[in-house]
């Protein structure tokens, strides 16, 4: 049995597809750095990224591949599941080795694994799109914070800065430990003291918020309220659709 | 904005609700750095879910909810002895825009009560939607209902602020319609509904020639029903919608369970219960017209009037017309593949893309998420799956898949019938 180790990111994984080329074995396990191994194993090899080894695979694959499922490959690893390396990298291998685009052959595991990684990653930046909510702080900024359970605030972002492009505004992955910050003018990657009660509780302290906030956050559970038709009450449609790990944010829940 | 907006947020939000629209899909609108929001078509966000179920999207408010007309469905008629309130211009705007700017919403769904005539409530609607567009410059999602009865050219108006515009028919039936509302008939709602149609019509022909004239009511319109409050049989109904349908304009038709608001009139039936089933078949039979290639007369038809309550309308035809199954999934056209009970829009596009490649199986449509409970009876891969529909027999099917009682029913306990009306 041969392992890969590497450091569980894009670029790492095409370097390591490059290497099983080049060293002509490929892995049966893919692991991040710093996991256990398993009891028996024949070797272990670990991939040191190099950016133009993973620039050939990556070549390589444009050639192979249409442009949407190049994205779909990129996206899908933004959910970081330790169980779609091994995946990805075999639909790399596949993908390579096939005369033809393998992309619409829904019957393989591994592209229907990374076709199905790729939806979830999609439909988790919906939900951020959806969910986060904003509260205005006296300064005139926007903060939001959430607990996405894939990476997906990359993918969000544009979205928030062309909606909101007049205002400047936080959002803030806290699972992740970074967040963006919009001037009004350019995005700023930020990390930032998480020991602060409005990163713990997700409510930003009375004494910074705008004065009309607390206003419209009645406003808006007023509303929630009142828009509800009591004879039609369906709370499990509420938590499909809403899932609960999201209400520790939500203004509605809150209060 | 004070405590007096809450209430007055409060009153008019229950006299909304009742309106079931809340998409905010259909149409897509970068901003650009031009001013606030953008849409993004596709489904639309919703942003949040009321203890219903029912999604939030827009801000579902009225601008007033006096209203000089008396239709007998309605939560708003002017016999009903309920809180009145009018929301000013500038409340409703503020209300939108800072709600927006917080993420709580998509953009403003807006209707009103008939106050004094139609054209005079037009009026006041188009000058809320022109107040955002123009000097708020507001960018994202508006809905805006038209009211019945309203002038050409004020509905050539609004449209050019709206994104989405609705009449809502509401009966389906001409007879009931003007036995529950005096003051309305077909012809006060098909008149708008048209203007709206041509005005799209000619806003394509003239961007054609000229590419940066505003777009017209660029997500079309859509209308409502409510289901359960008249005899009307559900034929009846999905003829109306697969009509609508045949329009160019009209993107989506909402059905609407009929809740007992207005108990005290005798022209209502009484329910007890909204006939949520019922809507909920419809929007199925709804969305086999719109995507699945179905003809309405094959949901419905003088045979079978009215939805099967306990299975879901695909089923129902699958059973009535044995004679189309198995289906090989190896072979059969996507049109066929997507009739098949538990084969959706998404697996039955996976399976013809897959095919090319090799034999699928059951063990792929089963990874490719197709409800295999219902599927086996009615298609072939090659492998020994079950009995067919042709081999159990229709009825013997539908036992199978018919969803048990929750409660076991002791058959040796005498139940007396009191009769149910």
């Amino acid at each position: 049995m041969t392992i890969f180790v590497f450091d569980r990111t894009l670029d790492g994984l095409l370097t390591a597809v490059f290497d099983a080329y080049s060293r002509r074995s490929f892995p049966d396990i893919l692991q991040g750095e710093g996991c256990p191994l398993p009891l028996f194993y024949d070797e272990v090899h670990t991939v040191i990224t190099d950016d133009s080894k993973a620039g050939r695979v990556w070549k390589a694959l444009q050639k192979k591949l249409s442009p949407e499922a190049l994205t779909s490959l990129a996206v899908s690893y933004l959910s970081e599941l330790p169980e779609l390396d091994i995946h990805l990298f075999r639909y790399v291998c596949k993908a390579i080795d096939s005369p033809a685009s393998i992309e619409c052959n829904f019957a393989d595991e591994d592209v229907l694994f990374v076709v199905n990684t790729f939806r979830k990653v999609r439909y988790e930046r919906l939900r951020m799109m959806q969910f986060i909510r904003f509260q205005k702080a006296a300064d005139g900024t926007y903060f939001g914070i959430m607990e996405p359970i894939y990476n997906v605030l990359p993918l969000a972002i544009e979205h928030f800065r062309d909606r909101f492009s007049d205002q400047p505004f936080l959002i803030y992955d806290k699972r992740r430990h970074y967040g963006y910050y919009y001037d009004g003018q350019e995005l700023t990657h930020v990390t930032l003291d998480e020991s602060l009660p409005h990163f713990v509780t997700g409510k930003l302290d009375e004494a910074l918020l705008d004065k009309d906030e607390k206003l419209f956050q009645d406003l808006w559970r007023t509303y929630f309220k009142a828009i509800c038709i009591r004879e039609r009450l369906n709370p499990r449609k509420q938590k499909k659709d809403m899932p609960v790990r999201y209400w520790k944010y939500l203004t509605e829940k809150q209060g | 904005m004070t405590e007096e907006t809450l209430n007055k947020l409060r009153i008019l939000t229950e006299s909304a609700k009742y309106d079931v629209s809340c998409s905010s899909s259909g149409t897509v609108r970068a901003n650009r750095g031009q001013g606030v929001g953008n849409t993004v078509g596709g489904v639309g966000i919703c942003h949040s879910f009321a203890d219903d179920g029912r999604c939030i999207s827009l801000l579902k408010v009225m601008l007033t909810n006096y209203c000089i007309y008396d239709c007998a469905y309605c939560i708003n008629r002017t016999s009903n002895d309920i809180p009145r309130a009018t929301l000013s211009v500038s409340e409703l705007v503020e209300l939108t825009m800072e709600f927006y700017r917080r993420n709580y919403i998509e953009g403003l769904f807006l209707s009103s009560g008939v106050v004094r005539n139609p054209d005079y409530t037009m009026e006041r609607l188009v000058r809320v939607v022109k107040d955002l567009r123009t000097i708020h410059r507001f960018n994202g999602y508006i809905h805006l209902k038209s009211i019945p009865g309203a002038s050409r050219e004020l509905v050539s108006e609004a449209g050019l602020y709206a994104d989405r515009m609705s009449v809502n028919i509401e009966i389906p039936n001409e007879n009931s319609l003007k036995l529950l509302a005096p003051e309305k008939n077909f012809q006060s709602v098909y008149e708008p509904m048209k203007f709206i149609q041509q005005g799209v019509l000619e806003n394509k022909e003239e961007r054609r020639h000229l590419r940066h004239v505003p777009r017209f009511v660029p997500a079309g319109q859509s209308t409502q029903m409510i289901v359960g409050a008249t005899p009307d049989r559900d034929r009846d109904i999905l003829r109306l919608s697969s009509a609508l349908y045949a329009r160019p304009t009209m993107r989506r038709v909402y059905y609407s369970g009929y809740i007992h608001v207005n108990t005290y009139d005798k022209r209502l039936p009484i329910l007890k219960q909204p006939p949520l089933v019922r809507e909920n078949r419809l929007y199925q039979a709804d969305w086999l017209l719109r995507f699945y290639q179905f003809k309405v007369d094959e949901i419905v038809n003088d045979t079978h009037p009215d939805l099967d309550l306990e299975i879901d309308p695909k089923l129902a035809w699958a059973l009535r017309h044995p004679e189309q199954f198995p289906v090989d999934i190896n072979k059969a056209d996507y049109e066929m593949i997507l009739r098949v009970p538990g084969i959706g829009v998404k697996s039955a596009t996976l399976i013809v893309n897959s095919r090319r490649f090799g034999r699928v199986t059951s063990f792929h449509l089963k990874k490719m998420g197709v409800v295999m409970k219902k599927a086996k009876y009615f298609i072939t891969c090659g492998e020994l799956l079950s009995p067919s529909v042709n081999e159990l027999h229709p009825e013997n099917v539908r036992r199978l898949l018919v969803p048990k009682p929750k409660r076991n029913i002791d058959e040796r306990q005498l139940t007396l019938d009191f009769g149910s009306t």
